[in-house]
């Protein structure tokens, strides 16, 4: 089963027809020939072995799954691999760039969030989500999160979506500063 | 050393040693061959079973506990690196697997206790951690004073580096070599005093932290083998069911499964030491397959003994049982003569229902069997409980099976119960090849060992001046003393009713007695077991008795309280109580939430408290009605667990106790119809969201010297009763039934 997956090197045009389904994941293009309506959940674990997004629940009420589908979240546990021929994919595995963390990984270390851990890749790819749509998000924007934490981290998630925020300020203000003295 | 096993460490210092002799290196294949790789290294740099030393000076520690997010794989190291004066910075920790073995004095487990159970893995760690930290320090001394030709006593270490007198600093890396041909000394080694500590008391983040939020933590759950097929099973949805008919047409037809065959259940009412349930499993290429592969099975079912079985006929046996005498679980006094002498007697009933304990990360197992050996990965809070299992259906030793432990995606007891391990072994047997188990959220919620359903039945004899002179705890519940092999050694309440806990000891006279409902319903521990379910009863009726008798809730507690004194506690905990230390953090909780203060807008405030397993916590809740939904203000949690050792973690487990007990506490309830368990998802199931959770758990821990307590559990007892008292307060509505808002509303 798994040999039909191996990676290939550049993305054609999308596929509509039924065959092999085409998809980028975390920057590389994977060829799925298996099930079609297998979800990208088993995809990605049982094929690819990345197991960061995890199972919680399988019908979408956890978010323990939660990836990112052409930069929006989503819950992989309910998308059909036959959904997403041709889409991009990112899962929690993908959001550093190389060592460096993405500012919501590192205040989720700085307020030392995770209990049990299971949940934090669905709670981190959920806030990164978040974030992109809501740039100075709300006490109340922050209770939409609804991904499920059986340990009960949700006070220092809250903290930490604050953190992550300020870590972003920060290196967007280094960044201007840096254009600026280069200028 | 105290628990450690003296022979075992010495062993691995004479194997390094000899292998220093002949120049060869059997030692390493010799040392541990269950030791991962990471912290195997070579002989002569591992110092114990716990500790090695690489060449750049990090050290690397071992972590024993199963990891279930209660901290262990951090707290457990810090014992160890505060006595080796390691420097904590640099410190790697690798998970231990488990360390079972057969040695000259027969079993015995080379790393100590591993499971996670009671709160009891800092209490362990605290007798025995801290002593291989310090022979491990004792060693690397001993090296440099050889080295330098000084008197052990002469010599200092700070931050992994022998000092010399002069200042000269020596990194334990040049010391590791020499250090472990040198013989641990025979007598114990004094620890630190506490003024001594650096890492102890100081807030360390999760060890693996960058490792979960990258995603490239390793759950049991992520474990693979090659070759192994996945699982999954239906199981017979009546308790004590079997399976009646099976047509496996078209499941057999979806591709990549590969088998289809029935697995029986335990026989009915015998003790449950291996799976759970009947059912039929489907083994599959991948989960996908093998979930569409069960969906297309076509099973009827027989439902066996229990088919009548629901949550109303319980609750009608309970209220008939309270009739009867029951078993006495503690008497105090009269309280026959109490109940004549009174002025007034109040009578309350309260009812907690069974729960799931739905981790995260559901049920799930490794395994892989041949005909010598068995290796076994996957998550567990009773690492030895899964080798039995696996040793009793395979017939191998228990030496030859490898138990890989990862961290766990939560455990709250459900872990500590086997069935899943040994359905899997089951399966893999069956299927003979390697077998990759899984379960889905509804095989969770519908197959688990719930904590038991009860019906508290209190009363309280008052005299003309309205002091309490006597009090009855009446329990009829589903024993947690159920199909267990070692029944008969048990108290008859077990998980249900503690004899010591409060107001024992402090009223004259006294009556707890039990009565044993039948039940088809598996029964197990649930998060501080009997504490959680009886805690919610006798700290609400005493918030009742304070309204009756016009009293204040906080002082009338303080009064039975009395003066601080220890009293005797059988329980697990024990064995004293300090009344005094109950009170302290009472005290200390009433402050935080300016209890004195009159709230208007709807407002109230609820206090309650409770001693738990070794450690002291006081919960208050300022809140009000939104609709039919609770806004929950502010939350306060006041801890006295003795010593900490991480600030960060104990932190973590009070708020993450104060919010399990909420969502607990409003939302869960399971459930029985026609011997079926009724919910089956996170919708009928619904684990508290962020948006129903307080913004802040205000956690106050009280600063205490003496010997640290675990953390685990305490930080939930006291939710509940604190969140009816607060609920009551705001709204003058008794809630006594849980989960609270169901029954809140169906009152409004
Ligand atoms: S596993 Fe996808 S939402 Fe729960
Ligand atoms: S950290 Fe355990 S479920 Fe969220």
């Amino acid at each position: 089963m798994p040999q039909a997956n191996a990676k290939i090197d550049k993305a054609p045009a999308a596929a509509v027809v039924p065959g092999p389904i085409e998809l980028t994941i975390n920057g590389e293009t994977f060829r799925h020939t298996g099930a079609p309506d297998m979800p990208l959940l088993w995809y990605l674990r049982d094929v690819l072995r990345l197991t960061g997004s995890k199972y919680g629940c399988g019908v979408g009420q956890c978010g323990a799954c939660t990836v990112h589908v052409d930069g929006k979240a989503q819950r992989s546990c309910l998308l059909p691999m036959s959904a997403l021929s041709g889409q991009t994919i990112t899962t929690i595995e993908g959001i550093a760039s190389g060592d460096d963390l993405h500012a919501v990984q590192q205040a989720w270390i700085d307020e030392d969030v995770p209990q049990c851990g299971y949940c934090q890749a669905g709670q981190i790819m959920a806030t990164v989500d978040l974030l992109k749509r809501k740039a100075q998000p709300s006490d109340a924007d922050i209770s939409q999160l609804t991904n499920l934490c059986r340990c009960g981290t949700y006070p220092r998630i809250r903290k930490a979506v604050k953190r992550a925020l300020q870590l972003m300020a920060e290196a967007k203000a280094a960044e201007e500063k840096a254009a600026e003295a280069k200028s | 050393m105290t628990n450690l096993n003296r022979r075992q460490f010495i062993s691995v210092m004479l194997t390094a040693s000899g292998a220093l002799l002949v120049g060869l290196r059997p030692a390493v294949a010799a040392f541990q061959p269950k030791v991962p790789i990471d912290l195997l290294g070579e002989a002569l740099t591992s110092l114990g079973a716990f500790v090695r030393i690489e060449r750049n000076n990090r050290i690397v520690i071992g972590a024993r506990g199963c990891e279930i997010g209660q901290g262990v794989i951090t707290s457990l190291p810090m014992l160890i690196a505060e006595e080796l004066d390691a420097d904590w910075n640099r410190v790697r920790v690798e998970q231990l697997p488990y360390g079972y073995e057969i040695g000259p004095d027969g079993e015995t487990n080379r790393y100590g206790p591993q499971g996670a159970g009671g709160s009891t893995s800092i209490t362990d760690g605290w007798k025995d951690l801290r002593q291989a930290g310090a022979v491990a320090r004792w060693l690397l001394v001993e090296a440099a004073a050889q080295h330098w030709q000084l008197p052990h006593d002469r010599l200092a270490t700070e931050a992994s580096h022998v000092v010399h007198p002069d200042g000269t600093r020596m990194p334990y890396a040049e010391l590791a070599e020499r250090a472990a041909g040198i013989l641990p000394p025979p007598e114990p080694v004094a620890l630190k005093k506490p003024e001594q500590y650096r890492v102890i008391g100081k807030p360390a983040k999760t060890v693996d932290a960058r490792a979960i939020v990258t995603g490239r933590a390793s759950f049991g759950i992520d474990a693979y083998m090659g070759g192994a097929l996945t699982a999954v099973m239906l199981r017979c949805p009546h308790m004590d069911g079997s399976v009646d008919t099976i047509d496996d047409t078209q499941a057999r037809k979806i591709p990549g499964v590969r088998d289809v065959f029935v697995i029986d259940g335990p026989v009915p009412g015998s003790a449950f030491d291996t799976n759970l349930a009947a059912g039929v499993a489907v083994v599959a290429d991948d989960t996908w397959a093998a979930l569409k592969g069960r969906s297309a099975l076509k099973v009827t079912w027989k439902p066996g003994p229990w088919a009548q079985e629901s949550s109303a006929a319980l609750e009608a046996k309970a209220a008939e049982a309270l009739k009867g005498d029951g078993v006495s679980v503690r008497s105090d006094g009269d309280m026959a003569a109490a109940r004549k002498a009174a002025k007034r007697t109040l009578e309350a009933r309260y009812q907690v229902p069974f729960l799931a304990h739905a981790t995260m990360e559901p049920p799930h197992a490794l395994i892989k069997i041949e005909p010598d050996r068995a290796l076994f990965i996957g998550s567990l809070q009773s690492p030895g409980g899964a080798s039995t299992v696996i040793a009793n259906l395979t017939g191998l030793s228990r030496d030859k099976i490898e138990i890989r432990m990862t961290r766990a995606g939560g455990g709250f007891g459900r872990r500590l119960e086997n069935d899943y391990v040994a359905e899997a072994v089951m399966i893999a047997k069956k299927a003979g090849k390697p077998i990759k188990l899984m379960w889905t959220r509804d095989d969770d919620l519908r197959h688990d060992f719930y904590r038991p359903y009860g019906l508290h039945q209190l009363s309280a004899t008052l005299d003309r001046k309205n002091q309490l002179t006597g009090f009855a705890h009446l329990c009829a519940a589903t024993s947690m003393n159920y199909r267990i092999a070692r029944k008969k050694e048990r108290p008859p309440g077990q998980g249900c009713l503690e004899a010591d806990d409060f107001p024992a000891g402090l009223v004259p006279n006294l009556d707890k007695r039990f009565f044993s409902l039948e039940s088809g319903m598996p029964r197990g521990p649930w998060r501080a077991p009997l504490h959680t379910f009886h805690a919610f009863a006798v700290q609400s009726f005493i918030d009742e008795i304070a309204y009756e008798t016009k009293q204040d809730a906080v002082e009338l507690r303080l009064k039975l309280l009395g003066e601080a004194r220890e009293l005797d506690y059988q329980g697990h905990g024990g064995p004293k109580f300090d009344t005094g230390r109950l009170a302290a953090v009472l005290t200390r909780c009433a402050e935080a939430i300016e209890w004195k203060r009159r709230r208007s807008d709807g407002r109230g405030v609820g206090i309650a408290c409770h001693f738990t397993f070794g450690g002291y916590a006081a919960h208050a809740f300022e809140v009000s009605m939104d609709g039919r939904d609770l806004r929950i203000h502010r939350a306060i949690c006041v801890a006295d667990i003795g010593r900490v050792v991480n600030p960060l973690g104990v932190d973590a487990m009070m708020a993450g106790g104060t919010i399990d007990g909420i969502s607990t506490a409003l939302n869960l309830a399971i459930t029985v119809k026609d011997g079926q368990v009724q919910q089956s998802s996170f919708g009928d199931y619904a684990i508290g969201r962020m948006a129903q959770m307080p913004h802040e758990i205000e956690v106050i821990v009280l600063p205490s010297e003496r010997e640290p307590s675990g953390a685990g559990e305490m930080g939930i007892p006291s939710v509940a009763p604190a969140l009816a008292n607060a609920i009551y307060a705001a709204t003058t509505v008794r809630v006594r039934r849980l989960p609270l808002l169901a029954e809140l509303n169906r009152r409004l």
